[in-house]
């Protein structure tokens, strides 16, 4: 999302903080209630801290290296209270979630966006907020509906893409998706349409067979367009525990990711898995779903989510004008 | 299901296993793994800790520590606490005295509320009921015919609303009234409303389950949660049991390989029972749960009770019996051998089903068995498809022209073909030493007689 001006990326980030601090307020009770109270940096306060972790489903592990970290750091004398601790908490998520690239590559004649995922995650509609977006920013995207499986899923692509103004590429349902793909690459073609968005089926990650049928499809866009597909983006849903880590290296497996789209961020899950995506698969989340209107969608910004998290929402870190374009 | 799960407590209980007597040190460190194994299981963290609590204050009481096997005695406690955990009693669903029986179903975005809105409909007719399904969810573009084809496939009938009645919530309570009426004109003694799907903070999309509840007489309010919800399951729950009065829980997706924590946590932290579990895609995959036998599964100890219900459900029972009697004879036909295979497609994988026996996950995994899987068996029948009737019956004049030809029918190759007949060739020479020995018993072979792990395996 190269284009995107200052203005409208500072509006965002506005958004993203707010939809985040209104649900997320439960995470930033609990560091209060739960961790604050504490008189001291000790065995108690580490507990508590572990819990607040696990209640944001970073998962066992990940809670257990964090608390670990910052229990040596109180060991040398670098925190001594609480309040630090959770700043430092605080500073280092931002660090670990500061190292991955987030921006798009839409690069290509037509470049291809194909989403991944498990039914439910969220994929139809992230497709059709991405088309919207990607219109927004001067792009000429077309959707192809190779979700040829669900009931209705067609329909419920055509609803949306209207909404978006964005044409659709469809097939009946049952067809092949590999078939619907080679259409839409054809048509956008014709059209002078970039990029491709492509719907998937949702599939339980532990499917084989659906997988090989994602793989063929990623195959027929690579035969068809060198280079393609430029993104391969697993949609996890935000309310996913530590499964949403599995699906996402099944995905990467079976597929090759690129990225994650983290959907359903306004609800009042924390996605702790998020970091875990990031650290242990190197997948960056490129872009969150933060509610159900068709400019709900947009990049992650980790700050933001951050800031809304621990309950800083006022912080003095919102981008002015074209600090540090995301792409 | 609870795969991850499961391994991870039987590794924990493997340490009991190698003491004679146990110290309430052992006991303390066993119990750090099983909460380990529970939170990694995304169990919620009070629920594990509470659990813990419970298994120590009965393991260290002298219950234990005395025995002459603690490790028995330690799994069995914590068997104990699962099934109380889980919620005791299998729960069922609560048909209305009078009818008709109104079921709503509430949940999340994308828990999958109108898949189980149908598979609940086919349940009902099982039940002995004549079910109709109300599309009520005017929310989600497209989500009425979803409903519509689902029932269409599935001949149950599905209410919809009229056309520009618009999507409010006025216009949700008039559906499901239209579908009440519908219901008596048509003789149906069961309602389906399948309603939006909606995120908790949503306070207008609750308000308007209020007002369905208002107007209609709800008998069950089913809320449907994926089971690979983490730690949210719990605060969701609770939202829709204060605020939308949920009677009890579906869960979903527990095909995957999710790892049941949305499950395990469910009854402890909220109160609401887990009535049916959802297994598969197809809309008979829909399961009641049982408490006991989800905790015997979830402890490697095996479901055999559940299975043999599956296998009743596929199985048809006369043909079954000259299928066996053919191959206690030693007469099995290649025909028979792919009756089995479907049979056994129908099941489940064939992991599922090894997974509800007593140690059968162990032995997927620690035993080396290579399982055929989905792919596999269909390749099988795919061979034995490709043969004519003389050869399926005489698999010995197949030659290697016939088989290239075999191979080149089934997309297979030559080698392919000449293992698979090897193998039931094996087979045979197998069933018939059981056949000669009466050996009548074993639910393995009952349940699996085509496939003995290793003949089959690649």
């Amino acid at each position: 999302m190269a284009a995107e001006d200052g203005a409208a990326r500072a509006r965002w980030w506005r958004r993203l903080s707010q939809r985040v601090s209104v649900s997320g307020g439960a995470f930033a009770g609990q560091l209060r209630s739960r961790l604050l109270v504490w008189q001291r940096l000790d065995d108690d306060f580490f507990e508590a801290l572990t819990e607040v972790l696990l209640s944001a489903d970073t998962g066992v592990g990940l809670a257990e290296r964090i608390v670990g970290d910052l229990r040596e750091a109180a060991a040398r004398g670098r925190v001594h209270r609480p309040d630090q601790a959770v700043a430092l908490l605080r500073a280092t998520l931002g660090e670990r979630m500061a190292r991955l690239p987030r921006g798009l590559d839409l690069v290509g004649e037509p470049a291809v966006v194909l989403l991944v995922g498990i039914n439910g995650a969220g994929k139809t509609t992230t497709v059709a907020k991405l088309a919207h977006r990607l219109r927004q920013e001067g792009h000429t995207p077309l959707i192809a509906a190779a979700d040829t499986y669900r009931a209705a899923a067609v329909e419920q692509l055509q609803v949306w893409a209207e909404l978006a103004g964005v044409p659709v590429v469809g097939h009946r349902p049952g067809a092949d998706p590999g078939a619907v793909v080679f259409d839409s690459l054809q048509a956008a073609r014709a059209r002078g349409c970039s990029p491709v968005l492509v719907d998937t089926a949702g599939r339980l990650h532990t499917r084989q067979p659906l997988m090989a049928e994602l793989a063929k499809v990623v195959r027929v866009i690579g035969r068809q367009q060198p280079g393609a597909p430029q993104e391969v983006l697993v949609v996890l849903d935000a309310t996913t525990g530590s499964n949403a880590v599995v699906q996402a290296q099944s995905f990467q497996a079976g597929v090759g990711c690129t990225g994650a789209v983290v959907t359903k961020l306004d609800g009042s899950a924390r996605a702790g898995y998020v970091l875990r995506v990031e650290e242990e698969l190197g997948l960056p989340v490129k872009l969150v779903g933060i509610g159900e209107a068709i400019d709900d969608l947009g990049p992650f910004e980790p700050d933001a989510y951050l800031s809304a998290l621990f309950g800083d929402v006022t912080a003095p870190t919102a981008p002015a004008g074209d600090a540090g374009a995301p792409a | 299901m609870f795969d991850a799960l499961t391994d991870r407590l039987t590794e924990a209980f493997r340490r009991f296993g190698a003491k004679g007597k146990l110290t309430a040190e052992d006991v303390d460190q066993g119990l750090r793994e099983v909460r380990m194994a529970l939170l990694e299981a995304d169990v919620h963290f009070r629920v594990a800790r509470e659990f813990i609590d419970r298994v120590r204050t009965r393991a260290v009481g002298a219950e234990v520590l005395e025995s002459l096997t603690p490790a028995q005695q330690v799994v069995t406690i914590v068997h104990d606490e699962l099934v109380a955990l889980l919620g005791g009693e299998t729960r069922r669903l609560a048909y209305a005295a009078r009818p008709p029986t109104v079921l709503m179903t509430v949940g999340l975005q994308g828990s999958g509320k109108t898949t189980t809105a149908i598979k609940l409909a086919l349940l009902t007719r099982r039940d002995g009921h004549r079910p109709l399904a109300v599309a009520a969810d005017l929310q989600r573009p497209a989500a009425i015919d979803q409903l519509e084809q689902l029932g269409r496939a599935n001949e149950v009938p599905v209410v919809r609303p009229a056309a520009g009645s618009g999507t409010g919530p006025s216009a949700t309570v008039t559906v499901c009234r239209a579908g009440l009426t519908e219901a008596a004109a048509r003789g149906c003694d069961v309602v389906i409303l399948d309603t939006a799907g909606r995120l908790q903070i949503d306070g207008a999309l609750l308000d308007e389950l209020e007002q369905i509840r208002g107007a209609v007489p709800v008998d069950e309010t089913l809320l449907v949660v994926d089971a690979m919800t983490g730690q949210e399951a719990v605060n969701v729950a609770t939202v829709f049991r204060e605020r939308a009065g949920a009677t009890g829980v579906v869960l979903t997706k527990l095909d995957g390989d999710a790892r049941g924590g949305a499950a395990l946590s469910m009854r402890a932290a909220t109160g609401l029972p887990v009535l049916y579990v959802g297994v598969g895609e197809r809309p008979q995959d829909l399961e009641l749960f049982h408490p006991d036998r989800m905790a015997r599964r979830i402890l490697g100890m095996g479901d055999v009770l559940t299975l043999a219900e599956r296998a009743r459900d596929q199985v048809d029972r006369a043909a079954q019996q000259q299928v066996e009697e053919r191959m206690l004879a030693g007469r099995l036909t290649l025909d028979d051998f792919v009756a089995q295979l479907r049979q056994l497609r129908g099941m489940g994988s064939l992991e599922s089903v090894l997974g509800m026996l007593p140690g059968g996950r162990q032995l997927v995994r620690h035993g080396g068995a290579e399982l055929p899987d989905d792919r596999q068996l269909r390749r099988m029948e795919a061979i034995v498809l490709s043969m004519t009737p003389a050869e399926r019956r005489r698999p010995e004049i197949v030659d290697a022209s016939r088989r290239r030809r075999i191979a080149q029918g089934s997309g297979t190759a030559p080698a392919d073909v000449s293992r698979l007949l090897k193998g039931f060739g094996q087979l045979q020479g197998l069933l018939r030493g059981l056949g000669a020995g009466g050996g009548r018993r074993g639910l393995a072979r009952r349940f699996l007689p085509g496939v003995p792990p290793g003949v089959l395996g690649r």
